[in-house]
């Protein structure tokens, strides 16, 4: 039986009011793949914080052995010399720094007073090798994809002689190809000797890699499976983090499908830089009254830039085509334009593209219908927004005591409900629903799915895009499936598996 | 629908409770609030230190004359520094619109309102030529800004060919200068002045009673009636012995009118018009904006050109209450107008900062100079002092959101 590399013994956190982590103890044994798993806001990246010194030692109580030693971190650099490393949610690299100085920044690789960049370029091609990426190490990191980056973090792990990487939420803005290229890495290194924990909301991924599980539910560890000894299952899993059986993941749906609302004809997107490059090719779609569509695709297949073309050419340039809403051609050239034709987006990316932080519920749900609020000589009336706001929190069930919240304070489901709540107010016809459950927990997820089921029984036309083919297989009536720009099939609910559609969805790639 | 799932997570972190009491009136606001509480301080600490005198009905009234301009410039500048942009001109657009004014008034011998609203159309034309590289060029305000503080103050000079023009004389000069008093007559104090304060305190009254009633046919949380009340009088004693010490003196300030009609106007214009909202908007996320269907580019446009606008007419007032216009009229006006904008709350990042604030921030730093001034105390060390508390109020204020986010 190996030792235990790790060992956190009744850590309590509190911050004023709330008690974010009691009595949670967690035990990693020396060369695993550990696993965390919770709903969002149970705790989670406290406890990281915790073990890598963001929350310095003495502002928690309990004890912190590593290595069999008792350890005091006062900064994330005491945690980082000992050799644990984490790997943040939201990459920390610099856009414009190349792949090798982002790899040993804070770490420069000098000769005197001066950085050797022979050393450092050489140092950053065997770190690259390591995880397998093949790439030059001068290339500026913002040219490279999330799942590139992603890969280019852990190198910078490892360059700091890691011997335990913590990873939070590794694959969640991957697809499924780099997050098999991340796993089958995190296995390579478990073989080299590093130990791993990993935090994500992908049960799948956990069944498969980890060794073993913690499970922390409202700042508490509920129990540790062993993976491999313990007959566990992603019910089992589930069950444990929202402390009941979740009987289904999706809600049972039938939708009544009526007349064509949406058709996109011929559209093409040329990237808004480098125009020569067409990022969307030809693609044709229809959805009907009532229908929930799915668009499946890697990565950088489009599905993001198609939907944000259409409402009011967020993206892209030289764009060609033609929109239809019910049969007759319509112009979608600015965002209040495709507002207006009763279309929404919600975006992949919430924090950066959907909410603004730092306004509360009101405002945020307000947002894009203010006219709707505004007399006719532009006073807007704030009572009104609040009893729509409040509705919503009701109806949408976001929970927070008061519309007047901070939204930049929620958890990623409750925010997800505010931008639903902000785009269904503009009263659409057709919502585009770009991952709509990234980042959110198993139970917020059931809620989104209802939610998007109540849309279409109100006889919307509902387009879901996301990265997760059983989410995909298991609310849509429909889907398209996307690679490298070209629509390349779409399968109805009945027809599509998993193996069907990555089929279609890698099938351009193959061609080429 | 909406009882599907976990009921179990409903704690989240710090969650303030409905009822609205006075601790939370403060906290809640404590951002703007702690701003109110520090104005009071420093109004108490300099009447100590000058033994009253700067509560005295002269000072009080020379202290209104004196920093109206900046307080001017600074509504429309909190208003560039929500929308996250910044303006370095507003100085030389000051001496600039000013100039103009004395060409036409003083050169020229126009009659006094072609030159203000001659200086306001430039103003004008100002805000729209850096509105437009601004919003539809897409150059940094700054830069730009920059580039118009050098621009306006050498057309300043060009203008002016280097000299200083004056007196404007008598009707231009009571825009910053005139009093409006004895319409009433009274007996050592002015009349008028006591009545339209007692005016706008019951329109302040009221206005507040319905915007409570209105809250309340919302079913929105209000503060209890006697806090209401607390309130309502509160203002009403402070407006109304601010308006006998005005009235013991000279009356009315002309200026003052101009000043209170700009910041209620623009109060509700921030706070309650799709406009206002936009900007807010703009500043808080503006990627969020845009794909809100918000015309970025326009409202950033009309940003730019209501700055010009305001940064003319306190061109207008600088130049009546100096009697004339200077080549190096308005130097650093910006810098003043910016920190009244950020001790008064506003986020350098944007998407937070109110009108009222700025007036605070504003207001901060005019008692703060002008008793100094009345202790003695050399430009010098005004201005050790001032960039002090320019550093501390914005240093507090990180400080209070740092603790506000440790929650999670």
């Amino acid at each position: 039986m190996a030792s235990p590399i790790l060992q956190m013994q009744s850590i309590t956190k509190t911050f004023p009011g709330v008690k974010a982590l009691q009595d949670v103890t967690l035990s990693v044994q020396r060369g695993e793949i550990h696993a965390i798993c919770g709903e969002n806001g149970a705790g989670k990246s406290t406890l990281m914080k915790v073990l890598s010194g963001v929350y310095p030692h003495g502002t928690y109580d309990g004890t912190i052995l590593f290595e069999g030693e008792e350890m005091r971190f006062s900064s994330i650099n005491d945690s980082e010399e000992k050799g644990i490393v984490i790997i943040h949610q939201e990459l920390a690299l610099v856009p414009y720094l190349s792949v090798a100085e982002n790899i040993f920044l804070g770490n420069e690789q000098r000769r005197g007073a001066f950085i050797d960049w022979n050393h450092t370029n050489a140092e950053a091609a065997k770190l690259l090798a390591r995880v397998g990426l093949d790439e030059n190490p001068t290339t500026p990191v913002g040219q490279l994809g999330v799942g590139k980056q992603q890969l280019i973090e852990i190198a910078k792990a490892l360059s700091k002689e890691v011997r335990l990487l913590i990873l939070d939420e590794p694959t969640a803005a991957l697809n499924d190809d780099d997050s098999e290229h991340l796993l089958g890495l995190l296995r390579h290194l478990k073989e080299q000797g590093v130990t791993s924990i990993i935090i994500s909301h992908k049960l799948n991924e956990i069944a498969e890699i980890a060794d073993s599980t913690t499970i922390i539910r409202d700042g508490q560890s509920i129990k540790t499976l062993d993976m491999v000894a313990d007959e566990v299952t992603q019910d089992r899993i589930i069950s444990l983090m929202v402390g009941r059986d979740l009987e289904h993941r999706y809600p049972e749906h039938v939708s009544k499908v009526g007349a064509e609302i949406l058709r996109i004809e011929d559209w093409t997107v040329h990237h808004p830089t480098q125009p020569e490059r067409v990022i969307v090719d030809r693609a044709n779609l229809e959805v009907k009254a009532g229908e929930i569509v799915g668009i499946a695709g890697l990565m950088g297949a489009g599905r993001t830039e198609l939907a944000m073309s259409i409402f009011g050419r967020s993206y892209g340039s030289r764009i060609s085509g033609k929109v239809f809403l019910h049969g007759k051609e319509i112009q979608t050239r600015t965002v209040s334009e495709a507002i207006a034709h009763g279309l929404a987006y919600t975006t992949e990316d919430r924090k950066h593209y959907g909410l603004n932080l730092i306004q509360d519920i009101k405002t945020n749900i307000a947002a894009a219908s203010l006219r709707k609020f505004a007399s006719g000589a532009g006073f807007v009336n704030g009572n009104e927004e609040i009893k729509v706001a409040e509705e919503y929190r009701r109806d949408m069930n976001i929970r927070t005591p008061n519309v007047l919240a901070q939204v930049g304070k929620l958890s990623g489901g409750n925010q997800q409900k505010v931008v639903l709540s902000k785009w269904i107010h503009t009263d659409p016809e057709v919502l585009i629903l770009d991952e709509p459950t990234r980042g959110i927990d198993v139970g917020a997820k059931y809620e989104i799915y209802t939610i998007i089921n109540r849309l279409a029984d109100a006889g919307k036309a509902v387009i879901v895009i996301s990265s997760e083919l059983p989410e995909l297989l298991g609310i849509c009536d429909r889907i398209y499936t996307l690679s490298a720009g070209r629509i390349t099939g779409q399968l109805p609910k009945e027809q599509a598996t998993q193996e069907s559609l990555m089929a279609l969805m890698t099938k351009e790639r193959e061609q080429v | 629908m909406t009882a599907v799932a976990t009921p179990q997570q409903t704690k989240g972190p710090q969650q303030p409770s409905p009822v609205a009491g006075l601790k939370e009136l403060v906290t809640r606001n404590m951002r703007t609030s702690g701003i109110y509480i520090a104005f009071v301080a420093i109004v108490a600490l300099f009447a100590v230190l000058t033994g009253g005198l700067s509560l005295s009905p002269r000072n009080v009234t020379s202290l209104v004359l004196q920093y109206s301009y900046i307080l001017i410039l600074a509504i429309g500048m909190v208003i560039v520094i929500v929308a996250g942009h910044i303006d370095l001109s507003v100085g030389s657009v000051v001496a600039l619109t000013g100039a103009i004014a004395a060409i036409l008034v003083i050169q020229d011998g126009r009659p006094w309102w072609v030159g203000a609203v001659a200086a306001l159309a430039v103003g004008l034309a100002i805000g729209a030529w850096q509105g437009f590289w601004v919003a539809y060029v897409g150059v940094p305000a700054f830069i730009v800004t920059l580039a118009g503080m050098l621009l306006f103050r050498g057309l300043t000079l060009i203008v002016l060919d280097n000299i200083s023009l004056s007196p404007f004389g008598q009707p231009y000069t009571n825009v910053a200068g005139g009093f409006l008093n004895g319409l009433l007559g009274g007996n050592g104090f002015d009349a008028f002045t006591l009545i339209i304060a007692a005016i706008a305190v019951v329109g302040y009254a009221y206005s507040q009673l319905r915007a409570r009633q209105g809250r309340i046919r919302y079913q929105q949380t209000v503060e209890a009636m006697p806090l209401f009340v607390v309130k309502i009088l509160a203002v009403a004693a402070v407006v109304m012995w601010f308006a006998w010490q005005l009235a013991h003196e000279r009356g009315l300030p002309i200026v003052l009118i101009i000043l209170a009609v700009l910041i209620i106007a623009y109060s509700v214009v921030t706070t309650r018009t799709v406009f206002g909202r936009h900007v807010y908007a703009i500043g808080g996320n503006l990627a969020a904006a845009q794909l809100s269907g918000v015309k970025v580019k326009r409202v950033n446009f009309w940003i730019f050109v209501n700055m010009g606008f305001l940064a003319a007419l306190a061109g207008v007032v600088f130049s009546s209450r100096s009697n004339g216009a200077q080549p190096a009229a308005g130097q650093m006006f910006e810098l003043d107008a910016i920190a009244a904008c950020f001790i008064g709350g506003a986020s350098v990042s944007g998407g937070i900062g109110r009108v009222g604030g700025a007036m605070v921030g504003g207001l901060i730093m005019a008692v703060m100079s002008n008793g100094m001034s009345l202790m003695g105390v050399n430009q010098s060390w005004q201005s050790v002092v001032k960039g002090l508390v320019l550093l501390l109020a914005v240093a507090y204020d990180i400080y209070n959101k740092r603790r506000a986010s440790a929650g999670r």
